[in-house]
């Protein structure tokens, strides 16, 4: 509990991060890598060739059995890392192992139940620890966010709060309030998963939680390409890209080749986020 | 004591609330809303007691089971006969009611999840009576298990959508239609079949199925002039569970008996016993006692019954358990197929398997209670759907006499013909009579 007295440094990283892309006229891309899948060396290695790629912030999945929130492409990634045996205290390993070599903001993002089982204290604790400066958990909205959430704050961990399509303006205004870290805006009403189209009331969406957040806003699920990159960079203050990533992992080829692969993708997602 | 109604965001205790993503949570306000408009409109409650009455066969019967009364040893034993409901079990007194809601909300969609395809029959049911489109999700195993079911599905115009990720099973259908659901809530209404998921589900199921109590609470008094010494219920996800407990919460002397599947054992690790073995945790938008490994990924249930074959419990059913308030049993697979065979020949009801663990562990309560006891156990469904299932279980069984000498006692009543003494304990040996079901031959050899 002492560390809630502390300077809380996590959430500078998360601010310096998007202040950085700012000042370079781009958007922020954060890339997302399940942990453990197919094992930790490997997702290691994926996660830093995303930072050399030029990934601005990184999610590290935390697997789960029923992952209600994805679609079928990170489903068998949970399915691959749980066959390899992956376990929450792995997955903070691994973002300690980011953390030794590099700067970048890290963010966890699982569901809630391998957290409380793990123990929410010291889970996150032990995120704190680990240089963890966000938690994204999708099964896990505000109304239900209490402890947890009070807890994340005394430990210096951003909770990221999503917001969807379907949110009305009154839950907007609670999680802009509610906010630390950043926002997570899914741009479509479904699952994780490229998308070949996004809705196209999207742009007027995003500006009206860009202009109530206190904080950045990046917008998630379904985008895979780097023309789709191009297209949004301009409407947000970041680009997810998960399962696209996911996909070329799971492609076969030595750890060398799928690292190479990987940094190839991301940097050219990056190329198409400068804001003109 | 009053009924623990849950709060205004859906906790029983420490237990339910709403654990989804953001994009449901407009459509489960929209839902809540809508229940709590209807629930107050007499015209929607005249329109879903029509519906009840002349459509689902509602009131079900509370009825006398003599034999099994004499067999246990004196104790009176009343059947409430939700078996006698249209399409075969309870499920449709829910099924109803909420394609009532979702057509007051103007939804042009019906999906559900379903174990042992009696929720996805009643839905596709009610979805067919008010001309809905329907999509049900089933896990792949259950579809194999259900073909029958399957069938019925498809005849009521629904579309069967097997599941294959995960366990096959149910938890797995709940996944997919909760993705579904996520992906087409504007216009899609998701009917959950039993007192579980995010607020408002638990007490809206609830609160469809608790006319089996309140019927049973009437019942029982007309036929005993008292109130029953027991409840006995199986608990798969508790919707029939919770649909006859509700009206009889407030009577501290009726107790309140959960029957969970114990599968091959509680000590085998292959059981659906959330309850008696599970830990708090968050599965399918609530928090609940769940079958869950010590990192908190979720435990396949075993159960031979499709129903009962879920990790999960509904979060009322955790509250009332931490309250003291609910008995605990379990009845392992081999003793719900000894209870069905025993119902069928002693009372003319071939229960569904999932109503046959509360037929064995009532079997055990009313010898506990004895001359004078009065118990109501509820056949939630009825057993033709299982039928063939149980057939090719029996002879598995015959042909394999001696599996698991030892172990759990083996009841197996069906050696001895029911036709005067009642069924008892083990036979001493199967030659002494017929074959519990066509078993003789061995005619599946895998």
């Amino acid at each position: 509990m002492s560390a809630a007295s502390k300077p809380s440094p996590a959430p500078d990283r998360i601010a310096r991060a998007f202040e950085a892309c700012r000042a370079r006229g781009e958007a922020a891309l954060v890339t997302y890598v399940m942990g453990g899948d197919p094992d930790l060396v490997t997702s290691l290695e994926m996660a830093l060739a995303c930072v050399r790629g030029g990934a601005d912030l990184l999610e590290i999945g935390v697997p789960f059995s029923d992952p209600i929130a994805d679609g079928p492409t990170i489903q068998r990634a949970a399915e691959r890392s749980l066959a390899a045996g992956t376990t929450v205290a792995d997955c903070l390993a691994l973002a300690a192992a980011v953390r030794e070599r590099s700067e970048v903001p890290v963010a966890l993002m699982g569901y809630v139940n391998p957290m409380l089982a793990y123990g929410e204290e010291r889970f996150l604790r032990d995120c704190a620890k680990a240089g963890v400066d966000a938690l994204i958990v999708p099964d896990l909205p505000p109304e239900e966010a209490g402890r947890f959430g009070a807890l994340a704050r005394a430990h210096g961990v951003a909770l990221v709060f999503l917001l969807a399509p379907t949110s009305t303006p009154a839950r907007r205004a609670a999680a802009c309030a509610a906010a630390r870290g950043f926002l997570y805006f899914v741009s479509v009403a479904g699952v994780t998963g490229a998308r070949r189209a996004l809705p196209e009331d999207l742009a007027p969406k995003l500006a009206a939680v860009r202009a109530e957040s206190p904080v950045p806003v990046v917008i998630g699920f379904g985008i895979s390409t780097p023309a789709q990159a191009k297209s949004l960079a301009p409407l947000a203050d970041g680009l997810v890209v998960g399962s696209a990533i996911v996909n070329r992992i799971a492609e076969p080829g030595s750890r060398k080749a799928r690292a190479a692969r990987v940094e190839e993708y991301v940097r050219s997602l990056k190329r198409g986020m400068k804001r003109a | 004591m009053t009924q623990p109604v849950p709060d205004d965001a859906g906790h029983f205790g420490p237990y339910g609330g709403r654990y989804v993503p953001e994009t449901l949570i407009p459509a489960l306000d929209e839902l809540t809303a809508a229940w709590e408009s209807a629930r107050r409109d007499p015209a929607f409650q005249a329109e879903l007691s029509e519906l009840l009455a002349r459509y689902a066969g509602r009131p079900t019967p509370l009825g006398e089971a003599r034999r099994m009364s004499a067999d246990v040893g004196g104790c009176r034993v009343l059947l409430k006969r939700e078996d006698l409901c249209h399409t075969g079990a309870h499920k449709v007194n829910n099924t109803l009611g909420q394609v009532l809601l979702a057509r007051r909300m103007g939804k042009r969609r019906i999906i559900a999840e379903t174990g042992a395809g009696q929720h996805g029959v009643a839905t596709a049911t009610a979805a067919a009576l008010f001309g809905l489109p329907c999509d049900v999700y089933m896990g792949a195993l259950d579809v194999e298990r259900q073909a029958l079911n399957v069938f019925r599905m498809q005849l009521l115009g629904a579309r069967v959508v097997p599941v294959e990720a995960g366990s096959r099973t149910l938890k797995d259908a709940m996944n997919e239609a909760i993705r579904d659901w996520v992906t087409n809530v504007a216009d899609t209404h998701y009917i959950i079949g039993s007192v579980a998921g995010p607020h408002p589900y638990p007490a809206l199921v609830r609160d469809f199925q608790r006319v089996i109590g309140d019927e049973a609470r009437r019942q029982v008094q007309e036929v005993a002039g008292r109130l029953p010494d027991a409840i006995v219920a199986a608990v798969g996800g508790g919707s029939n569970a919770m649909g006859i407990f509700t009206a009889f919460l407030g009577d501290e002397a009726v107790r309140l008996v959960g029957v969970e599947a114990a599968g091959h054992g509680l000590s085998t690790g292959k059981h659906g016993a959330a309850l008696a073995k599970g830990r708090p945790g968050v599965l399918h938008g609530s928090r609940s006692y769940l079958l869950q490994d010590r990192n908190g990924q979720i435990a396949e249930a075993h159960s031979i019954s499709a129903g009962l074959d879920y990790p999960g419990v509904g979060p009322e059913l955790s509250w009332l358990k931490d309250q003291g308030r609910l008995t605990l049993r379990q009845a392992t697979d081999e003793e719900a197929l000894e209870a069905l065979q025993y119902l069928a020949r002693l009372e003319g009801v071939i229960p569904a398997l999932e109503s046959a663990h509360a037929v064995a562990a009532a079997r055990k309560v009313a010898r506990d209670l004895g001359p004078g006891g009065l118990v109501i156990v509820n056949v939630s469904g009825r057993g033709d759907k299982d039928v063939e299932q149980v057939r090719k279980a029996l002879a598995e069984r015959a042909a394999a006499p001696k599996r698991k000498a030892g172990a759990t006692p083996r009841p197996r009543g069906g050696a001895k013909r029911a036709a005067g003494a009642v069924v008892r304990r083990p036979a001493k040996k199967r030659a002494a009579g017929p074959a519990p079901l066509p078993a003789r031959t061995p005619r599946r050899s895998r």
